[in-house]
């Protein structure tokens, strides 16, 4: 056992895993599923609803999940304690989006989100140590410790951005230059039912429609922009037919095998068409950031309820058990090694050194004019950029 | 007042010293303080009975009053509705009802529009963005319809009963987008008020003159001060006027320029000045950025010959170079040194490196030395 775990610092999560279960001698290496049903917006033809999920994927996939909850816990400590600062909201109940369109992509696929980043920063790429250790503004964070909680980047992964709704146009144009150097990829440009009223995003479709972009809109409505119901901010809560001459689905994000299906289907359809828009219906359980309780605006039953019956990784866990593909006991160890791989990574986020003082001054300009010197708190004051 | 400087000079290289090394081992690694202390102003007697409030108090006081004496004012924001994230709104839709005090979208070019639309069929509209960071979306609207909306009309329409109001400034731990100070943007803007209130009691004063002011304002609330900030603030209805600087303390030697929570910071450097080295600052609240209160400065710059002014914005176009190329047109020949800006620096706000970032009374310290060694 401890020598799987110290191999996985070099392997990577999802390799890990399987390296440690690899010798189960299983009959059911691979089982089919029914997702739930979708809404389809200008499209005569939706997702294939049946999936085929291998055990390896099942794995995989419950491995990511699992992850991305025990790093969100892990964070929102952190940021109780004062380690964290900043701002941070976090995803804990929305991590079969990230998992299920991850699903779906490749890595040469390109992403782009606001600021709820931290489980697509590590479905991207970024290990658990690189995500915290951002987070806690260490060298070793994704961006140096210089961008903090909204802002992780990684190949790819185009952030982690602080504006609602800026990232989305963003993404369009990721998906063009894509389109243009002739790449059979797509851009998922994700935003939130909040900023779904945003008008730029609406700029966004008109473009990427006109020119027939390979670009995914992907509406993750988890029912609350900051502390406002989607009823209270937006005339049509059917976000997935706002783009009007952008084709839509509506999918239950909270069965990843859905969200899976509806994002292999985007996917194909976007590279051959143009723009289609995902509405994922999800939900959060932390507040908007960790500023917010999270409950002024709704009942802690409600959250309750959401955590009991409609848990992203329960209905996931009750799925690929129930079929066969895995046992409770597989899956309790990979709750264990998770816990013990997040908790390694928040000591490491702890004690990193942060950036030299120097670094303040850098990454403004991109090759800064010859002898160009950015100037401090008073004329006097000036340090070299690079 | 030789032997006074040099001594003055030695102490204030090594309180910077100290300054350095605790920056380096200490506000990097453990603490991250308020870097001012508060010091509450005293309400004038005239304006009547006073309860205790804190700043989101006295704006939730203002607001209150105007929604009731003004049967045309509506406000309305993200979650302004069930309090507003800083809790600027609180029991107010209870009080006036949905109809007054309504959530928007998020949406901040679509609220600030929809209030210049407000504004100019005759209500007053107080809108709130939710930071000055997230201001820029509604930028457009701000610059090219509120500011120049009598201008290009001759006159026939305006939206001078638009209020924005919006929490600005660092935090403490706000990072890139949670942090600005963005009135240099809106102070390019002829047609616009900009208002930055630095306690309760200027708040509720100088909030209440916004609205009623016949121009569109801009109203910036440090956002560190809400719940830091705690004063007497009188209970009724008062205004304090616009585009008037207020001298805070008086002085001979050194004139001090700042707004918003910097205003702290350098009473905290008059005292310390003061204190230690018998040198007597005189403090300014510019209170208004535009248009902006040139007698009360220029008066001040004549008179001491010596002026450092200080704010959390970029250095570079922030307003203190508007501040002084007047200063020095204006006055000269009266002027014993070059003028200082203590500000933040030329970079974006930075996330770990806040403590160095901020304009704090060590570097303001540092400025004073300059002023006098000239």
């Amino acid at each position: 056992m401890l020598n799987i775990v110290r191999r996985s610092a070099s392997q990577g999560p999802r390799q890990w895993i399987l390296g440690m279960l690899q010798g189960s001698n299983y009959a059911t290496q691979e089982a089919t599923f029914e997702t739930q049903p979708f809404k389809l917006h200008k499209l005569d033809q939706g997702p294939a609803t049946e999936q085929t999920v291998t055990r390896d994927q099942a794995l995989s996939y419950y491995t990511t999940m699992q992850t991305i909850r025990r790093l969100e816990t892990t964070a929102a400590n952190l940021y109780k304690a004062k380690i964290i600062r900043g701002f941070c909201h976090l995803y804990s109940g929305q991590e079969a989006i990230a998992v299920g369109i991850e699903g779906a992509l490749t890595k040469e696929d390109a992403i782009i989100t606001a600021y709820r980043a931290h489980g697509w920063t590590y479905t991207r790429g970024v290990p658990v140590a690189g995500v915290l250790a951002e987070l806690t503004g260490r060298k070793s964070g994704c961006s140096q410790g210089k961008g903090g909680s909204m802002h992780m980047y990684t190949r790819n992964f185009y952030g982690g951005n602080g504006i609602v709704g800026a990232q989305v146009p963003l993404g369009a144009g990721i998906a063009f230059a894509m389109k243009y150097q002739g790449k059979k990829n797509v851009c998922v440009a994700l935003y939130g039912d909040g900023a779904a009223n945003q008008g730029q995003i609406f700029e966004a479709y008109n473009m990427s429609k006109l020119w027939d972009i390979p670009v995914i809109f992907v509406c993750e409505n988890n029912g609350y922009g900051m502390g406002t119901s989607v009823e209270r901010a937006s005339a049509s809560t059917e976000y997935y037919t706002r783009g009007d001459y952008v084709p839509g689905i509506w999918v239950d994000s909270m069965d990843l095998i859905s969200v899976r299906a509806a994002a292999e289907f985007a996917k194909q359809y976007a590279i051959k068409n143009g723009p289609i828009l995902l509405e994922c219906a999800t939900y959060r359980y932390h507040g908007h950031s960790m500023s917010d309780p999270g409950t002024s605006y709704r009942s802690r039953e409600e959250v309750q309820e959401v955590r009991q019956k409609r848990d992203p990784i329960i209905l996931f866990k009750e799925k690929i058990t129930g079929a066969g593909l895995v046992t409770d006991e597989e899956l309790k160890k990979i709750d264990v090694a998770v816990r013990k791989e997040v908790e390694e990574a928040a000591e490491k986020a702890k004690t990193d050194p942060e950036l030299p003082l120097e670094a303040l001054y850098h990454d403004i300009y991109n090759q800064p004019p010859a002898g160009m010197r950015v100037r401090g708190c008073d004329p006097t004051i000036w340090a070299d950029s690079k | 007042m030789a032997l006074t400087l040099r001594t003055f000079v030695s102490a204030v290289r090594s309180l910077s010293l100290q300054h350095r090394l605790h920056g380096r081992n200490v506000a990097l690694v453990t603490s991250r303080g308020v870097h001012f202390s508060y010091v509450p102003d005293s309400p004038n007697p005239s304006d009547g009975a006073t309860t205790r409030m804190n700043f989101f108090q006295s704006i939730t006081s203002a607001l209150d009053i105007c929604l009731e004496k003004d049967s045309t004012a509506v406000i309305f924001g993200e979650d302004v509705a069930f309090g507003g994230v800083f809790r600027c709104t609180v029991g107010l839709r209870d009080k006036y009802g949905a109809d007054r005090v309504f959530n928007s979208p998020l949406s901040e070019q679509g609220i600030v529009a929809f209030g210049i639309g407000m504004a100019v069929a005759g209500s007053t509209a107080i809108a709130e963005i939710q930071f000055a960071d997230y201001i820029f979306p509604a930028f457009d609207q701000l610059r090219n319809e509120a500011a120049m909306f009598r201008y290009r009309t001759g006159n026939l329409f305006d939206c001078g009963s638009l209020t924005v109001r919006t929490p600005c400034m660092a935090v403490g731990h706000g990072a890139l987008y949670h942090s600005q100070s963005v009135e240099a943007f809106f102070a390019h803007c002829p047609g616009l008020k900009v208002v930055i209130p630095r306690g309760p009691i200027q708040a509720k004063g100088l909030l209440l003159a916004c609205m009623r002011d016949p121009n569109p304002c801009v109203f910036f609330e440090p956002k560190i001060l809400y719940r830091a900030a705690i004063e007497d603030v009188p209970t009724g209805d008062y205004e304090i006027p616009l585009s008037k600087a207020e001298v805070m303390l008086e002085g001979t030697d050194v004139t001090l320029i700042g707004w918003g929570t910097q205003v702290h910071v350098l009473r905290e450097v008059a005292e310390m000045a003061q204190d230690k080295f018998n040198i007597s600052c005189e403090l300014i609240d510019l209170r208004t950025i535009l248009p902006w209160d040139k007698d009360t400065i220029l008066n001040s710059a004549a008179k001491t010959g010596r002026v450092l002014i200080s704010h959390e914005a970029p250095m570079t176009m922030g307003f203190a170079a508007e501040i002084a190329t007047t200063i020095q047109s204006e006055c000269f020949l009266n002027l014993e040194a070059p003028i200082e800006r203590v500000c933040g620096y030329d970079t974006p706000f930075p996330h770990v490196f806040e403590p160095f970032y901020m304009p704090d009374k060590w570097q303001c310290m540092t400025a004073i030395k300059k002023l006098l060694n000239y």
